[in-house]
């Protein structure tokens, strides 16, 4: 008996200890408040354990309790956004191990097990949820992928998945989706690993975002640390979940920290400049409510829930199984009965959770309902993160705005209602043709004549056919036409291959006139402005730019952007990181999106994200092929917080649309392009290819530095090392770029430059 | 050639550096940035993609073009009177000294007194299984080799070619590779010494290995 009591008092300190440490990580450390103190009592007992008596020590053990109990409450009381990420970052979280232990009644881990694993950052299991409905269980199939940080386990690298990890992750999903069962997926992840070596983490990214947007399965991710790009490998889902104590961000504090402190490498992050930029950032649960990136908020214990909280658990269980409910419920064709069930959640909603749940839904969905699942993504991502804003527009814009209206109806037209009977007639006539022989070739040629009066063959404007078009000469290029205005300083520059090729030194005029930015020698492209190419690629006045009243903006109101905003407004005379346009290459008619260098180096933010897609979906009503010409891009625009972020997964979705209808996507990087776009909407194109000199990858060297822990070498993210590794398809020539582009369109375009 | 071992030394103690010569490669204005006698390093990092330490700019048509050291070493003869005047093409600025140790100073007069046998291809190479067995049993006991033995496997992609000495015959003195390593085309892999200077070698390198300073 005695040495139970004993057992229980060791028990008791532990937990205690457990306690004392957990305050400790939220605040930053044992300074705070009596931590230090109550810390150094509790290790002074364990020395004391056998020389106290027995009610002195409980009188003691209690007296520090009713201490950490007033601590707890004063702590839970006034959360920063800091202590969130503590919160999140503490050994004592839950991780995915503990949600399958406790929310899934069985599961068999898939594509490896602990540390026999591909990559043991990522955790794929076939899982089995219990539903109760009037005391009886009912089982649902669902495929469980998430992040697994472990506890202490290195092998795990903190849940950053590392390229093939995002890649078994969209292996299991295709399973999913070929049996039919719901994916659950929790993201516990900092961010995702930044290695370039094939599949490539910013391209393994936007392969799983480009296929989850068209999964047809429901799919509902929990969030607990959602770190970006690596964030969004898993979770493009028709609900998305965020635990209370979570954090879902663009950008971890300190990367922020470091960018707007201007830290160079190595150096001291000021700990209160991470701190404001944790609360600015808007990272919080009800921070992404209120942006509306997430649906709900699953509600944790007051300082957050860690392995034990069993109740959090339930709560958990009960509310992904609710939230799949749903998904399946709004893809249901029987109205009465889809508003019935969903009034009953939301009762059950209200009235506090039980595990009882009145009605049986089964997960399995028809191909009609399959298809309302899509469009309700669709709908649902395209309503998402939209925090620009919309300038008033002259009423010339606005007349050319019912201009272009009405030529949308009018596509919609030819191509949805005409285009759809010229198909069925042609291949009517063409069955017919090769299975008859002269003899009914008297009866179709009336047939087709008349077809062809009905529907002529598309001619250019200037008249001239295709076929004209490629038989005329593509290298008769005016670059004289416009001359970068670096051109116009009198000195010379060196090749940065010099030394290795013996590059002779360049007369500004010269390169940046006659050479087109192009050595000689090596053929190391230095960058030009925008602008040139705006001039040189497209064909002369054909370049008509749409979509200028959407502007960026400060959404998050953070702290100094708006000086920023004007400042690159004052610069750059443009209101946003991308140009979207009309134009033409050799006649073709194509949509282009260019994000450009001076704006923000290129960000990606609501207003950049909405115009993109604006153009996306202008390319796919008008049946024409779509660029997306990336001059410079640093990534998503970190002060717009997970408003940038969720451009990603909706952008990605739109390009997805626009393929599945038939569309071309091609994307050509220039310079720099890095991180959440390449990650999502550019990376995923079929098509990609980089002009010579560019650097393309997900994180910059400084990044991989930090977080890995490994050297680069300097041209870890060159074209030459994209194309090597498979993620580009091309390299081509700045000085050949028109003629690649027309070659480019006219061999993957197929005959109409627009397959469906 | 007769090589004379006792000179070789000789010049080496005289003189144990290797000197590179800083020439200007265009014309220019100069503008030195180092002192005599000023210690200066070569590219550093694992892909020696961080530049040296700067020795001196030359401005030509506006253009600041910035020469870095590639040596380790100290500055010579620097041409100091050159500080901020125009200069013609190859003209020399500086020495950049490089003190040669212990090992390097024996690698040089080995280079210059044994039969280099290179590798014919980029492949990786091993010794044949006699040879191989022939220097484990007696690893004091000098191989003998002449012109036609088969002495290494050369292997690239699960093809295993006999390689055949070809050169002067002699004592196997030197060997450039570990076993199995993977060898660029013209990299040395064996080191031939004739049998009549070989006491020569092994005696000037153990003077070399004792009494030479670092």
């Amino acid at each position: 008996m005695e040495q139970n009591r004993l057992l229980d008092s060791g028990k008791y300190m532990t937990e205690l200890a457990q306690r004392i440490n957990y305050l400790a990580d939220i605040k930053g450390g044992l300074e705070w408040g009596s931590l230090r103190e109550l810390s150094e009592r509790v290790q002074n007992l364990r020395s004391k354990l056998f020389d106290l008596k027995e009610d002195e020590l409980f009188v003691e053990l209690d007296q520090i309790e009713r201490r950490l109990d007033y601590l707890e409450d004063r702590v839970a009381q006034d959360l920063s956004s800091i202590e969130i990420v503590n919160i999140v970052r503490s050994p004592q979280r839950f991780t995915l191990q503990d949600i399958l232990e406790n929310c899934y009644d069985s599961y068999t881990e898939l594509g490896g097990e602990g540390e026999c694993n591909i990559d043991p950052a990522v955790v794929v299991a076939r899982a089995t949820i219990t539903r109760r409905v009037k005391n009886r269980l009912y089982y649902h199939q669902v495929m469980v992928i998430g992040h697994e940080k472990g506890y202490g386990e290195e092998f795990r690298n903190g849940g950053c998945a590392k390229p093939w990890g995002n890649e078994k992750a969209l292996r299991y999903m295709k399973v999913a989706e070929i049996e039919g069962i719901p994916i659950h997926s929790y993201i516990f992840t900092p961010g995702a690993y930044p290695i370039e070596d094939y599949p490539g983490a910013a391209q393994q990214i936007a392969r799983n975002l480009f296929r989850m947007s068209r999964l047809k399965v429901p799919i509902v991710a929990f969030i607990s640390e959602g770190g970006s790009g690596g964030a969004e490998a898993i979770g493009l889902a028709d609900i998305r979940l965020m635990a209370s104590r979570g954090y879902y961000s663009v950008i971890s504090p300190e990367g922020a920290a470091a960018i707007e402190g201007r830290i160079k490498e190595g150096g001291k992050v000021p700990k209160e400049l991470v701190e404001h930029c944790a609360a600015q950032l808007k990272m919080t649960a009800e921070d992404n409510l209120k942006l509306k990136t997430i649906d709900r908020i699953i509600e944790e214990p007051p300082l957050g829930a860690r392995r034990g909280d069993y109740q959090f658990f339930r709560r958990l269980r009960y509310e992904m199984v609710r939230a799949t409910d749903e998904v399946v419920l709004q893809t249901k064709s029987f109205r009465t009965f889809r508003s019935y069930a969903l009034k009953r959640q939301s009762q059950e909603k209200t009235e506090g959770f039980s595990d009882e749940f009145d009605i049986h839904i089964k997960w399995s969905l028809t191909d009609s309902e399959k298809k309302r699942l899509l469009e309700l993504r669709s709908k649902k991502y395209r309503s998402m993160g939209k925090g620009y804003k919309e300038l008033r527009q002259s009423l010339g814009s606005r007349l050319s705005e019912a201009v272009e209206t009405v030529k949308q109806n009018y596509y919609d037209i030819r191509y949805g209602l005409l285009r759809q009977r010229s198909r069925q007639v042609q291949k009517l006539i063409e069955e017919v043709s090769s299975e008859g022989s002269v003899f009914l070739k008297t009866v179709t040629e009336p047939v087709r004549v008349a077809y062809d009066f009905v529907f002529p063959k598309p001619k250019s404007e200037n008249g001239l056919s295709q076929q004209d078009i490629l038989r005329r000469s593509i290298f008769m290029q005016d670059w004289e036409q416009y001359i970068s205005p670096l051109a116009n300083e009198d000195k010379t520059v060196s090749c940065p291959n010099a030394e290795k090729y013996g590059c002779k030194d360049l007369w500004v005029p010269d390169l940046y006139g006659e050479f087109c930015g192009v050595c000689p020698t090596c053929g190391h492209h230095f960058p030009l402005e925008y602008q040139w190419y705006l001039q040189n690629l497209f064909d002369p006045g054909s370049v008509r730019e749409f979509n200028k009243h959407i502007v960026s903006a400060n959404p998050l109101k953070f702290q100094g952007f708006d000086e920023k905003l004007k400042k690159a407004i004052e610069r750059t005379g443009r209101r946003s990181g991308i140009i979207t346009f009309d134009a033409s290459v050799f006649d073709i008619k194509i949509v282009v999106a260019m994000l450009y260098s001076d704006f923000r180096s290129g960000t990606v933010g609501s207003a950049e994200g909405e115009k993109f897609i604006r153009a996306c979906d202008r390319a796919r009503a008008t049946r024409r092929p779509f660029l997306a010409y990336i001059h410079t891009t640093g990534g998503i625009r970190i002060h717009e917080g997970t408003l940038g972020v969720i451009q990603m997964p909706r952008c990605t979705l739109v390009v997805r649309e626009y393929i599945d209808s038939g569309g071309l996507y091609i994307v050509v990087y220039d310079n720099n392009s890095y991180a959440g776009p390449v990650a999502s909407f550019l990376g995923c194109s079929p098509y990609q290819v980089g002009i010579r000199s560019s650097r393309i990858g997900f994180a910059g060297p400084r990044v991989i530095r930090e977080t890995t822990g490994a050297d680069v070498p300097p041209d870890y993210h060159s074209a030459k090392n994209a194309l090597k590794r498979g993620h580009i398809q091309g390299i081509w020539d700045r000085r050949e770029f028109r003629k690649n582009l027309f070659e480019a369109l006219m061999t993957m375009g197929g005959p109409h430059l627009y397959y469906k | 050639m007769e090589i004379n071992l006792k000179d070789l030394l000789k010049k080496y103690k005289s003189h144990p550096y290797e000197d590179h010569e800083i020439r200007t490669p265009h014309t220019g204005v100069v503008h030195i940035n180092v002192e005599d006698g000023q210690e200066v390093s070569g590219p550093t990092g694992r892909w020696k993609h961080r530049p040296g330490t700067l020795l001196y700019v030359l401005e030509r048509e506006g253009n600041p073009k910035r020469i870095t050291s590639r040596y380790t070493g100290f500055v010579a003869k620097l041409r100091k009177d050159l500080d901020g005047s125009f200069v013609q093409a190859g003209e020399p600025v500086m020495l950049i000294r490089h003190r040669l140790n212990k090992e390097e100073i024996i690698d040089r007069i080995l280079r210059e007194v044994l039969y280099i046998f290179p590798a014919p291809q980029r492949a990786r190479y091993f010794f044949t299984p006699e040879v191989s067995a022939a220097m484990e049993k007696d690893k004091k006991k000098a191989l003998n080799l002449k012109e036609g033995d088969e002495i290494l496997i050369m292997s690239l992609m699960k093809r295993d070619t006999l390689l055949s000495y070809e050169g002067p015959a002699g004592v196997l003195y030197k060997v450039y590779f570990n076993h199995g390593d993977l060898k660029e085309q013209g990299a040395p892999l064996l080191g031939i010494c004739s049998p009549e200077r070989l006491p020569f070698v092994e005696k000037m390198i153990q003077r070399i290995r004792t009494e030479w300073d670092d």
